[in-house]
């Protein structure tokens, strides 16, 4: 089997007692950050970015992967003991994990949590595997009206599938495709909005934006609510689940494994819409739908999977196509490209150790996280009951170091404040941020594929539509856009009929 | 005219003025045709796409029917306190060094919560300061002037 030579080139080259150690480090600090409520994946994963930069590419790209889960799975932890999400994948495991804490079954939710997360990691793990080889040819025949076409859907499609107002989601991406400009045109030499700074020809660099916006955003968004923690403090004593409670489990895990992968795939869905899923069906197929929301072990389970299953394969439009589905996976492109990986179809044939590599380390990242969070979670209980007050100074800390280190560039400090306060405004205008983020790191490519796509067709925009992959693509955005409205109209017509 | 929905409108506002600020800019570099495209090109069509979008949600902003929505309180101590102190921390460091700014970062920071204590916010800045010397400056080798230049040298 060729799948499994390929897996076990990356077990070669990732398995050494040194990548070991990066992955636990990695797994520490992300979980570390995860925990703590209010900063998400997107604010932990840019913070911790910088600290990995001065390593090997493959040593730092299995870090990566530590920080990656750490940060997607401590929210986990955050949901069942504190009764407060610690990121939106988990904002459906709060309904009965918190519930089972109460009950006196913390343990087992965080078990259950951990082992679906682990099964459902597996399964990602293969589904990636599987997948690159086909996808990657695939993209080989890709030209730049394609890769045009599938950017813009990748674009549209994060916003369609997320909640909130469609037009000013879109108008996120276009901003953040304009910022991604900033610095100096390759095509031309031009410096494009520099205000003459010689700080800014390189470009703005991601981690700045990303800290500002999301980072210091969300501290000081967290500031602002006196929030009253409910958490969880009784010792946590019975880790195991019954054998009842793995018969209930297993089924929820393997269909939570299914959606997740599925979903994640998708540009844009992103793992709350995974989890949320998940929830859904294991209400629908449940004997005892009653029970949701008071400690059923399936509203853990399913969601749990699905959410790790979909981190996973979130990871197949990046490293296949070099296309990020998702703002979070736009961090980590953003990454590889720090360590001159250019994700795409090329790196697989080019640098198959590297590739398999890291898709071997995003196993052991998984392993690393179950034998990282059972034994360990006491310590996360009692980093739970630190108050905030004495965290945020540390997390900031994190941050300036972080935005520092980049270019040891104090410049880049400013910089992310001045974004730190957009980041604000926008919090209050109630306009996410994060399509912002995926419309940076796109901006300089979907430019390029662009402008070459035009130079082939001598100045024909029909190109998009008469090359067949790219109309396709192009009717998909449509489509995308179309159903999001359909509702709005719906609703806008019986508000007009009810005055009537 | 009315405005209903106050953040769509104030987002709208914005969408609008950085997206011709875009297009004015973008239109003092060279625009090509589109088939040789300049470096201007590309970003003023953006441009203008961004303050079209901005037309829009604001044209939904002031509908009589839209459900109002009515612009929130911002925290200004907060954000204030934050941005400043990290400002402060950037002016110092090349000349002060990591552990004299980081006393102003983290002492700075700290005043912007409600429960601020003299006491617990001196123990946390000197774990802080021995957590970063020992974390970002030994194990992770990270190059940052740690004393001031004129100790230093």
């Amino acid at each position: 089997m060729e799948l499994f030579d390929n897996l076990m080139l990356g077990f070669a080259s990732a398995l050494t007692i040194q990548n070991l150690l990066y992955a636990f480090g990695g797994c520490v600090l992300g979980t570390l950050i995860g925990v703590l409520p209010g900063l998400g994946p997107l604010a932990t994963i840019s913070m911790l970015l910088p600290f990995t930069f001065g390593l090997e590419p493959l040593s730092a790209l299995i870090m990566l992967s530590g920080i990656y889960y750490g940060a997607a799975y401590g929210g986990s932890t955050t949901a069942i003991l504190v009764n407060l999400p610690g990121e939106t994948s988990s904002v459906v495991t709060v309904l009965d994990g918190y519930q089972m804490a109460r009950q006196g079954r913390a343990g087992v939710a965080l078990s259950t949590a951990a082992l679906g997360s682990f099964f459902a990691g597996c399964v990602g793990t293969l589904i990636l595997a599987a997948f690159a080889k086909p996808l990657t040819e695939f993209a080989f025949e890709f030209g730049p009206a394609e890769y045009f076409s599938l950017m813009t859907m990748g674009l549209v499609g994060a916003v369609s599938l997320a909640s909130g107002p469609l037009l000013k989601a879109i108008g996120m991406i276009v901003l953040g495709l304009l910022l991604g400009l900033v610095g100096t045109d390759v095509a031309s030499g031009v410096m494009r909005f520099t205000f003459g700074l010689p700080q800014l020809w390189e470009g703005i660099d991601f981690i700045v934006i990303a800290v500002g916006i999301f980072a210091f955003g969300e501290i000081i968004a967290s500031l602002e609510h006196k929030e009253i923690r409910e958490a969880y403090t009784g010792k946590i004593t019975n880790l195991w689940p019954t054998l009842a409670d793995f018969k209930r489990m297993m089924p929820a895990v393997l269909r939570g494994s299914a959606i997740g992968s599925a979903v994640g795939i998708l540009p844009g869905a992103g793992l709350s819409l995974a989890s949320f899923f998940a929830y859904s069906l294991e209400k629908k197929v449940s004997r005892t739908p009653e029970k949701f929301g008071r400690g059923a072990i399936e509203g853990v389970a399913g969601p749990e999977a699905a959410n790790n299953a979909a981190a996973q394969t979130a990871f197949v439009p990046t490293l296949t196509l070099g296309i990020p589905g998702s703002a979070t996976m736009a961090l980590m492109l953003g990454a590889m490209i720090v360590h001159n990986i250019q994700p795409g179809p090329q790196v697989m044939t080019s640098n198959p150790s590297l590739f398999w590599g890291l898709i071997a380390s995003m196993w052991i990242g998984n392993l690393m996280l179950v034998i990282l969070n059972l034994p360990l979670v006491g310590i996360w209980v009692k980093l739970l009951t630190v108050p905030f007050k004495v965290l945020y100074p540390a997390i900031l800390l994190f941050c300036c170091v972080g935005v520092y280190s980049v270019q040891n560039s104090v410049f880049d400090l400013f910089l992310a404040v001045g974004f730190g306060f957009f980041g604000y405004a926008l919090r209050k205008l109630e306009c996410e941020p994060a399509p912002l983020m995926l419309g940076f790191v796109l901006g300089p490519m979907i430019e390029e594929n662009f402008r070459r796509a035009m130079v082939l067709s001598k100045g024909d925009f029909a190109i998009f539509i008469h090359r067949p992959i790219s109309a396709v693509l192009l009717a998909v955005t449509a489509i995308l856009i179309i159903a999001v409205a359909l509702p709005a109209i719906r609703n806008k017509r019986e508000e007009a009929f009810q005055e009537d | 005219m009315k405005i209903v929905r106050q953040k769509d409108f104030a987002s709208g506002l914005l969408y609008i003025i950085l997206g011709i600020a875009f297009a004015v800019a973008s239109y003092g570099y060279r625009m090509g045709t589109a088939s040789r495209m300049g470096p201007g090109y590309f970003p003023f069509w953006l441009g203008i796409i961004m303050a079209a979008i901005g037309v829009m949600v604001i044209l939904g902003a002031v509908r009589s029917r839209a459900e109002p929505q009515r612009m929130e309180r911002w925290a200004l101590g907060p954000l204030f306190i934050i941005l400043a102190s990290v400002v402060v921390f950037g002016l110092l460091l090349d000349t002060l060094g990591l552990v004299l700014s980081l006393i102003a970062l983290v002492v700075g920071s700290s005043l912007a919560s409600h429960e601020f204590t003299w006491r617990a916010t001196l123990i946390n800045t000197l774990v802080l300061i021995v957590f970063a010397l020992v974390v970002f400056v030994y194990a992770l080798n990270l190059q940052f002037p740690v004393w001031p230049t004129f100790i230093a040298g």
